[in-house]
Formats: C-alpha cells, structure tokens, sequence
C-alpha cells in the first residue's frame, strides 16, 4: 500500500473534506508556518465552505485566514494563543460566530472526548516516511518537539501528514506513528526556520526586569518548594529568564538538583539541565535552536504530549506534579485574576496557552509583570478577560513590591519573615496609580467576539468587540 | 513667549512622547496621538496645554505623539520643543 499522495489538494479530496467539517493544525512551526496557508489555499480552491479551524494556536503569518473568513471558507475558529496582527480583525467583529479559545490542556482534552471533533487533522512534519512516521527533531525546518499534534493525530477522523524531508521507511525515533495516518504529502517547504524557532532569547538587562527577577528568585527560595527534587516552568520573557538565572545560581550553590523542567523550553532550561539543576526537561514545545538540538540529542530530554503536559481530567498531567510556574501578565487585578488574552485596550492580541493549565497544577505560581507598562497600570479593579482565575495565582512579582494572594497566609508570612517587600494588592495598585494616574475605562461593543474555555470545559469568559 | 521655529524633542520609544512644535498665529493647535488615548487623552492634553502656558506659548502648532509617557516625561518633552522653538538652545 501506499499513503504517498501527490499534493495537498489531492489528500484533501481523498480525505473526504465537505462543507461544515472541522480542520485541525498544530503551531510548532509558529510565525514560519506555511503548511496552514497552503491547505486553506487548496481547500478555497476546491469550494468548500463553512469549516472550522481548530489550530492549537495562530500566528500574523497566518493572515491569509482573514480573506478565508470573509469568503466564508472559514466560519469556526478555536485556537489555545491568536497573535495581535489576525486578533485585532476578531475584535473588530469579522466573525458571526465567536472564537473559542481554549488552554493547551482543555484543547486535547476536548478532541479526545469528542467534545471538538476534528475531521481531517494535517499535520506539518519537518521529517516523515512514506508511512506517516514523523518527528519534529529532524530535517531543515526541524522545530524539536510535535506535542501538541499528538491529539488531532490519535483523534482525527482523517491525518494527512505534510512534509519537506521525506526519509526512507522506517523514520528512526518517530514522535506520531504509523498507526495514526492516513496520507502522506510532499512540498518544497513546510516553513521559513528563521521563524519557526527564535534566536536566542536575551537575559534582561533592565534594571527593572532584574529586580523583578531577583524578588522572584528569593520567593522561590522561601517558598519551601526549593529542595532536591523540585519542578519548574518558566516564560521565555527576558525577566522570566533573569529569573531563572538567579534560580539556577541558588540551586548550584547550595546544590539542589531538581527533577523536571516543564514547557516550552529554551536554550536557557537547557543549560541548567546541563549544569545539573534538574534530572529531566519534559518538553512540549522548543522555543530556539538549542532546545530542538537538546531534545534530538539528550536522552534526558523528552518530549510530552499537550494531553500529558497538561489535560485536566485525564488520569494524571505533568503539571500536577509541577512546584513552581512563572507566569506573565497583561493586567491582574484585585481578585489575582490574569488577563492574557488581550491588551489593555480589549484587542485579542495573545490567548491562554499553557497559562491556566500550570497555575492551576502547581503549588505555587507566580506573576512577573512590572507595575505599567506604557502608562498603563499592571494592576486593575477588574481585568478586561479572565484568562486565568484568580484561585490559581499565588503571587505577583512587581519592582514596587510582591502581593500575595491572601488565600495563602502561610506563603505571606514566610515572605515577610525573610524582609521581602510584600505589599497588599490594593495597596500596590494605588502606590502604581499614583506614578501613571488612572485610567479611564474603555467601552467595549456589543458583539461577543470569543468565549474563553476555562481549562475544565466552563464558559470563563467572553471577549467583546472593540468600538 | 513666541515659538520662533520649528523644533522636537523626545522619541518614539514606548514609554516616551514625540514633540513637534511650529510657529502659528491663531492661537493654540494641538494634535494628539496616543496608544492610551482612551485611558488618559484628557489628562495628556491638559498636561500639554498646562507646560504651554507656563511657557506663555499663545500660539503655536503642536504635534503630540504619545507611546505611553508618564506625566513627568511628557512635560519634558512638551518643555524641551517649547523652549528649542524659542531659539534656547
């Protein structure tokens, strides 16, 4: 048998793609991805009408999408992370149906339970034989870990599996098997690298950021969870980084080894598993070259699905065994509730991802964010999008001082007991409003333009249009 | 105090405010643009008429854009075209 086909546009008719069906895509391959353009090109070109993309998350690269929904090829979208360059058109209203944003864990969650079922899956491998066997580690336009297409993969009614680095049967250390796939497609090009994996991400050197980032360091080390055998997950953001350095000079001077690194790795994770600082990284997703050849590499590096980094419900998740999360935020407010999904203007310009999943799983999760950012306070009475609830955040990292949520009174008086400046929220907004002044609030539209999915399936919240 | 010429100051940097100022002789013109407008446009536009009229500009074009300057930035900026318009420096 064979599954070679010999173009997109002939694995879709073969996959029996029909108005009103749902498309999946996975994002390893992020701002360079060409594969979703590419078959929404050939599905516009077949007429088929009214489908729903499900992409696990969307990047500016993918504005062709904008014309798909205009045409209404496109009338369904679901996604975990929408960047600001397709978010600002979904706040402008261009879709009748809302977006459906979901967590990287609610995402394989719903497809396996067929809450979201997903027709044709295609999937973009950077190395695949001629039976489906692929692996992100290999190939031009390796991107390292595939774990977020695992679920469309096992799930999907039909897998068309896309490459640029055909090898010769069987493909050695294969992330998705066989078993899973239907076609196999051959193009020039899966993607651009230079946008696939990012350079190497900076340590800050703003004064601001390393203050942050050293108070970061030193709640951690209060915390109590800085012991032989502790977990942690960090952002690839310049202070998150810092943060991670100092961690790392604390874990090596007093000479913890941890167990597991978590995420989206970086270069920066893999060094401290290198230095020693953690027996393991368990990746689902590399953020920079040294992460992919690491994963390729280092057998102490392994890859996890989306559903095993992070599916509530499922038996178990690696985040339930997760100590420590470093977090961003675009705002937080009074009740520690985290806006991630949009900028203080209500524009969609990012999503959820693994945010809500980590904070809800680890024992104690953490904010760095500064106390504005151009003029606009970090700190507000309500965020414009509850991306994660304020019941999962146990801290917030700011230059102005560290607010603890005050459900954790013991992780408070720990912090106090070490002279770290704790201040109240309250507190700490009024002390920031004073520096910028304070805002006005900014009316929102009518129109709901997405629901936000809170990690265990609940309506947690909705984006409205912007005026 | 009379704006003698054009002049600028600041940056487009976020967290700055770029300033242009022109001579002009019917009274005040103020153009502004901000990335938080709709959060604190009133306030940026009295911050911008208050430094004019401690420098007793009465008449002058003004181009304003801000990127998210706190206030203490913006009045420098605002002083800084101000007082280069004058020929001070």
């Amino acid at each position: 048998m064979s599954k070679l086909v010999k173009s997109i546009r002939e694995a879709v008719i073969l996959s029996g793609l029909k108005d009103g069906m749902t498309v999946s895509f996975h994002h390893h391959l992020r701002n360079g991805d060409f594969v979703l353009n590419m078959v929404m090109a050939e599905i516009a070109e077949l007429g088929i009408k009214d489908l729903t993309v499900n992409a696990s998350s969307l990047f500016d690269i993918h504005a062709p999408l904008l014309n798909h929904i205009e045409n209404k090829v496109v009338t369904g979208l679901s996604a975990d992370y929408i960047s600001a360059g397709l978010g600002r058109a979904i706040s402008q209203g261009i879709m009748d149906k809302p977006v459906q944003f979901r967590t990287h864990g609610g995402r394989p969650k719903d497809i396996a339970t067929g809450k979201t079922p997903i027709d044709v899956a295609f999937i973009a491998a950077p190395a695949s034989d001629a039976m489906g066997n692929c692996s992100g580690k290999y190939g031009p336009s390796a991107c390292g870990s595939l774990g977020y297409a695992y679920a469309d993969a096992m799930y999907a009614k039909k897998v068309v599996v896309i490459t640029d680095n055909l090898v010769s049967y069987p493909l050695q250390d294969w992330s998705i098997s066989e078993s899973y796939v239907d076609y196999v497609v051959t193009v020039d090009a899966i993607g651009d690298p230079k946008g696939i994996v990012s350079g190497t991400t900076r340590i800050t050197r703003d004064p601001v950021g390393l203050i942050m980032a050293s108070h970061a360091a030193k709640v951690i080390e209060t915390s109590g969870l800085l012991k032989d055998g502790f977990s942690f997950q960090t952002g690839a953001g310049g202070a998150s980084l810092a943060a991670a350095k100092f961690l790392k000079e604390i874990m090596l001077q007093k000479g913890i080894q941890g167990s597991f690194g978590l995420g989206g790795i970086t270069g920066y994770m893999v060094d401290m598993l290198q230095a020693g600082c953690f027996r393991n990284l368990l990746d689902v997703q590399c953020f920079d070259l040294t992460a992919v050849e690491s994963l390729r590499n280092d057998p102490r590096h392994q890859e996890i699905s989306a559903m095993h980094y992070a599916a509530p419900g499922s038996r178990s998740a690696v985040v339930d065994s997760l100590d420590v999360v470093i977090l961003g935020a675009t705002e937080i407010d009074t009740g520690f509730n985290v806006n991630v999904h949009t900028d203080s203007n209500g524009v969609i310009m990012g999503g959820s991802g693994g945010h809500s999943d980590t904070a809800a799983g680890a024992k104690l999760s953490m904010i760095i964010a500064p106390m504005f950012r151009a003029r606009m306070p970090i700190v507000t009475d309500r965020v414009t999008c509850i991306s994660t609830p304020g019941k999962d955040i146990d801290v917030l990292v700011t230059q102005g001082g560290i607010a603890v949520n005050p459900a954790r009174v013991e992780l408070r008086e720990s912090l106090v007991a070490a002279g770290l400046p704790i201040v109240d929220i309250h507190e700490l907004k009024e002390k920031t409003e004073r520096i910028t002044g304070k805002p006005k609030r900014i009316p929102h539209g009518d129109k709901v333009v997405a629901e936000v999915i809170g990690r265990e399936g609940n309506l947690q919240d909705q984006i409205f249009s912007i005026l | 105090m009379e704006i003698l010429k054009r002049a600028s100051a600041g940056t487009m940097e976020s967290s700055d405010a770029y300033v242009e100022i022109e001579p002009a002789s019917n009274g005040l013109n103020i153009q502004l643009e901000s990335v938080v407008k709709g959060q604190f446009g009133e306030s940026i536009d009295r911050t911008i008429r208050q430094v004019l009229s401690e420098q007793g500009v009465e008449n002058a074009n003004v181009r304003v854009v801000d990127r998210g300057a706190l206030e203490c930035v913006l009045r420098a900026r605002v002083e800084t075209a101000v007082l280069r318009g004058k020929g001070e420096q």
